[in-house]
């Protein structure tokens, strides 16, 4: 009927139970001032025949409740002072019997019962039990929850519980224990009658109503808590079973969610652990509805915060074997709730795991143990589509990464990359970038082959597509990062032992190679130069003679690699990087004095700028590298030399833009005069190229004139100049100071020829070359002497 | 009585007193108009010995054939109005006929009477003691006094008191077992029981225990019953599961009984019962009746 009606009807109700109790409560304060024993009964008696109400919902119930609390208070202040009505408290406790209505009959009894405890007339524990044996004639759920919860209240600081005035002779802790039990047991089972009552339809509102009344049960478990005196053994042989066996029974999925949450947070985490078999047992047991992985969560969170708390209580967890009991609990949970989710199962791994982490930092095999039951669990599912369940998984992963800041133990686990297996691609990713982030963050080094491979399958969601990715859908973004991930991750597998060094590059390339065009212009690059690192180790080590081995790790042997490597990324096509990197590679291999695999090297890059590079821009750069480059180069005998120079240099000669030929032309003057001891310097062919430099920006300059009508900046000549002087400077014979000061001269022409406005602007670069011509003349000395002959 | 005969102002006056009528305990007794007067409590063979005092009015005499004393025992019928039965009576004569100018006072003294039944003070029928004073006069009507005194009788524990226990029920609607842990109680007794409930299938509202008393009197096809709900205590509140055990502790202190009376010379009998009553939601009314017997144990303190 309550249910029905409507909420001002509640309001309504309650305002007339309120009226009602004040009306009597104002006649039983006027009772309570004349000592007039009778009359306060009646009008007590009337003033709780109000909580016989079924209208209201708990709540407003909860209201009415209180009001008469307080009533109460006054009313056992009344019959504690045994002058005040004459009679002794155990004729008290008789007489408030003989009122005809339950509800305030127990009230009534409760609050004299209290009394009378305190009197200590008569053992508390006899009190007590007579009074929550009595409490039994309330059946109504709500009505009776809330009476016994007055009685739970009313008896808190009377228990006979040890150091209190009510312990002692027949008084025992137990007798305590008892009695909270009785009455918890009793309230659960009111509570859990709740949702019989009252129509199906009402439903969703009875199981809010329930769940506003759950603290009420809770509480006793609360006191069983706080008792004094509940050892361990008190513990483990009553009230851990009696408060199970109350949650199994009760067959109610909110009662046994709440309740084992309760026993959870209100008991000592020791006693949890040595209870643990039972505790768990208990779990197995619940309604297959009920939230178990919540409930084993919350039991784990705990135990690992308790072993976190001490390192002497760590013995103890090994002790009771609390790890193989929660695995089992959990697998047999899992295994009994088929209708958990995914997510769920999951959730509960990560728990174990943190947990194992904890306790247990040194068993590896626990951890694997535990990914190992979720491969199990994994496989058994066609494919994990579930967000919170992949969210878990990953969680599930980085717990290990996190604990031991070192993903190489990680690697030993041989159930991890199982577990990878069943990420979605993209989450696949995000874990790899975890996997990745934390070798960064903590800077470990993996230090070999067989580590790596692990490592580069469990992160090979980045490095090749994975079968049904659609590549359109990445974000560029994105996808750089990841590859920028993978290419520092490349620098963190490092070995001293080159051998193995050789090997994890090998296992490296492989994996690398299968990236495609779009991963290995990333990947490739820090590949060439872990290789390149290896070579010059074993270079200054002295020599490639490391060991017997059929296969030694020689630089020759990387070489050979390397130059694979290169080739794929030259079709990739990735010209400019490849030839970059053969540059590099050739400098690396004249370092090791390896004249044939250095010209080798340079052939490469010379195809692939004929055949690949096409665009001008890319040649000027090109042109420019490899001069420099060879310029560097000091392994190769004068006849590859003299090959190599003849192909830069034609090549210069032949960029499109003129200016452009102008500046490669001038620059690979320096192939010819390189400034070491040893060092070529052949000052004639020097002289060659700056003229036909010269040569070319003149015919720029009348090409500019003749479509443009004016010359343009002197810039080229003024750069000319400048290698003019830095030749003769290095003391090229070829290079007379006649010809700078016919330079200069040529340059000042074609400035003032230039219109009449260059006076504007006149060439800075100029001006500057002319100070420092003439800066170098007043500085005296050799070089004084020397730039004396330049006659400006 | 009294009051009625002074309307007709009679010559004298005439009161009753008991020999330690100061020490007797007092018990109220209803009368008739409604008040309660107190009234000497005796028990049987207790010798009922006093004093009548005769004192008339201003100088007046009274001119009598004798004063006597008579000790009545007497059974009144409500549907046969002024008809007493009288079990019980004993004479005193206590003058020869004479003339009384003053106060004058008789001692008398029924040694070890013989009352074996209680007062009682029903719905139909009322057994009741009293003293009867006759002054007889031949002309002017005798003059009559009387004094009631109330006699109770106490009863030894009873040496075989088994407890009531029995299971009811309506099939697969609700099956329940009681258990009271006597069949004899006493006036100050407490009743102790429990109800077990086997099987509900009803949606109970409560359960009251109820004290019922069956008065019958008259006898054969004039058998007058009438039953009066003595007290109603609720014993549960809500509706219990299969399984619960519901208390029961009813203190019989507050109500007011008697000790279960049969067939008292063949007038009339009253019984006790104990009524326990289960009510559903829509009001409907199970119960199961029991009877008890009640008994007067003789209180060790005050007497």
């Amino acid at each position: 009927m309550r249910t029905l009606a409507g909420v001002e009807d509640e309001e309504k109700w309650l305002a007339e139970g309120i009226a009602g109790i004040q009306h009597n409560a104002f006649f039983m304060h006027r009772a309570l001032d004349a000592n007039n024993l009778r009359e306060v009964l009646k009008y007590s008696a009337l003033m709780l025949s109000e909580l016989r109400t079924s209208k209201l919902s708990p709540q407003k119930y909860y209201d009415l409740y209180m009001r008469v609390f307080d009533q109460l208070r006054q009313l056992e202040i009344f019959f504690k002072d045994e002058s005040r009505h004459g009679l002794p408290v155990v004729d008290l406790y008789e007489l408030v019997q003989h009122a005809g209505n339950i509800l305030p009959r127990m009230y009534l009894l409760c609050t004299v019962g209290s009394v009378y405890i305190k009197s200590k007339q008569a053992p508390s524990k006899d009190v007590l039990k007579d009074l929550v044996e009595m409490c039994r004639g309330v059946q109504h759920p709500i009505r009776g929850l809330f009476l016994r919860s007055y009685l739970a209240q009313v008896s808190r600081d009377k228990l006979p519980e040890i150091g209190s005035d009510y312990e002692g002779d027949a008084n025992t802790v137990l007798d305590a224990v008892e009695f909270v039990l009785q009455n918890f047991t009793e309230m659960n089972k009111l509570w859990v009658r709740m949702q019989h009552q009252g129509p199906g339809t009402v439903r969703e509102k009875q199981e809010k109503e329930r769940n506003e009344l759950r603290d009420l049960v809770g509480k006793n478990l609360h006191v069983l808590g706080q008792i004094e005196g509940v050892d361990l053994e008190m513990y483990k042989e009553t009230v851990l079973p009696r408060v199970l066996e109350q949650v199994v029974n009760c067959k109610d999925e909110l009662a046994q969610y709440y309740l084992m949450e309760c026993i959870i947070q209100v008991f000592p985490d020791e006693y949890h652990l040595q209870t643990l078999e039972t505790l768990l047992a208990a779990c197995t047991q619940l309604m297959p509805t009920v939230d178990t992985k919540i409930v084993l969560t919350q039991l784990m969170d705990r135990l690992s915060n308790y072993a976190a708390s001490s390192l002497d209580v760590l013995h103890e967890f090994l002790q009771v074997e609390a790890f193989a009991k929660l695995s089992n609990a959990i697998g047999k949970v899992i295994d009994t709730q088929l209708e958990m989710p995914i997510g769920g199962a999951m959730t509960l791994f990560v728990s174990l795991l943190t947990f194992t982490l904890r306790v247990h930092p040194d068993r590896l095999d626990y951890v694997d143990q535990v990914l190992g039951a979720c491969v199990v669990k994994l496989s058994s599912v066609p494919k994990l589509e579930d967000a919170r369940a992949m969210k878990q998984v990953v969680a599930l992963l980085s717990a290990p990464l996190e604990k031991y800041n070192d993903i190489v133990t990680a690697l030993t686990l041989s159930n991890y990359p199982r577990v990878m297996e069943h990420l979605d691609d993209g989450t696949n990713k995000v874990m790899a970038m975890l996997i990745i982030q934390s070798i960064m963050k903590n800077d470990s080094c993996i230090s070999t082959a067989d580590k790596v491979e692990v490592l580069f399958e469990l992160i090979k969601g980045l490095i090749k597509d994975l079968e049904g990715t659609d590549t359109e859908e990445l974000d560029e973004e994105d996808f750089q990062e990841e590859q920028n991930s993978l290419a520092r991750l490349i620098h963190m597998l490092d070995n001293e032992d080159p051998e193995e060094m050789l090997k994890i590059i090998c296992v490296v390339r492989k994996h690398l190679m299968t990236g495609g065009p779009r991963r290995l212009p990333f990947t490739v690059p820090p590949l060439v130069f872990s290789a390149l690192r290896l070579v010059r180790q074993l270079d200054s080590q002295g020599g490639d003679i490391t060991g017997e081995d059929d296969d030694p790790a020689t630089p020759r042997k990387i070489f050979q690699i390397l130059n694979q490597t290169i080739e794929v990324l030259s079709s990739v096509p990735c010209p400019e990087l490849a030839l970059r990197l053969y540059l590099q590679c050739a400098e690396a291999a004249s370092d090791c004095d390896l004249e044939p695999v250095a010209y080798e090297f340079f052939t490469q890059a010379f195809i692939l700028y004929e055949e690949e590079i096409a665009d001008s821009k890319a040649q000027v750069t090109a042109i420019h590298l490899i001069v420099g480059t060879l310029q560097r180069i000091n392994v190769f005998g004068v006849e590859n030399r003299d090959t190599l120079t003849h192909k830069a240099t034609g090549y210069s000669a032949r960029l499109l833009k003129k200016p452009d030929q102008c500046r490669a032309v001038y620059a690979c003057s320096h192939l010819f005069w390189v400034d070491d001891l040893d060092g070529i310097k052949d000052g004639e062919r020097v002289l060659l190229c700056l003229r036909r430099a010269l040569r070319i920006a003149n015919a720029a300059q009348q090409m500019a004139n003749a479509t443009r009508g004016n010359s343009g900046p002197v810039t080229l000549f003024v750069e000319i100049l400048n290698k003019y002087i830095y030749f003769f400077e290095k003391g090229n014979p070829h290079i007379t100071p006649s010809d700078i000061q016919s330079l200069v001269e040529l340059i000042n022409t074609e400035m003032q020829s230039d219109n009449g406005n260059t006076t504007i602007h006149s060439d800075p670069f100029f001006t500057s070359t002319l100070r420092f011509i003439r800066y170098q003349k007043q500085k005296g000395g050799l070089m004084g002497d020397k730039y004396d002959l330049i006659k400006l | 009585m009294n009051y009625l005969l002074g309307a007709f102002k009679p010559a004298c006056n005439i009161s009753v007193t008991f020999t330690d009528g100061k020490n007797r305990k007092q018990v109220p007794i209803k009368k008739d108009n409604g008040q309660t007067v107190m009234n000497p409590l005796f028990q049987s063979q207790e010798t009922i010995a006093g004093k009548v005092c005769i004192e008339p009015y201003q100088g007046k005499k009274v001119e009598h054939n004798g004063v006597k004393v008579e000790l009545l025992g007497q059974i009144e019928m409500y549907f046969d109005r002024g008809n007493f039965y009288d079990f019980t009576s004993l004479v005193r004569e206590l003058d020869v006929p004479g003339e009384i100018y003053e106060r004058k006072t008789y001692p008398f003294e029924f040694p070890s009477v013989e009352m074996p039944y209680e007062t009682y003070n029903g719905v139909n029928v009322r057994l009741r003691y009293v003293l009867k004073v006759t002054v007889t006069r031949g002309y002017a009507g005798s003059i009559v006094e009387y004094q009631d005194f109330v006699v109770r009788n106490y009863a030894p524990l009873p040496p075989i008191n088994n407890s009531i226990k029995m299971e009811v029920g309506i099939e697969d609607c609700l099956h329940i077992e009681f258990e009271y842990n006597k069949s004899k109680y006493h006036l100050k007794d407490v009743i102790l029981g429990k109800i077990y409930f086997l099987l509900v299938r009803i949606k109970i509202k409560n359960m009251d225990l109820e004290i019922r008393r069956r008065e019958s009197t008259g006898a054969g096809a004039n058998t007058h019953v009438e039953t009066e709900t003595l007290a109603k205590f609720e014993l549960m509140d809500g509706a219990p599961v299969r399984g619960e055990s519901i208390p029961v502790r009813l203190f019989l202190t507050p109500y007011d009984l008697t000790p279960t009376h049969k067939n008292i010379n063949n007038k009339f009998s009253v019984k006790y019962y104990l009524n326990l009553v289960l009510v559903d939601e829509e009001d409907r009314r199970y119960f199961k009746q029991q009877e008890i017997t009640l008994y007067r144990l003789k209180e060790e303190t005050s007497s």
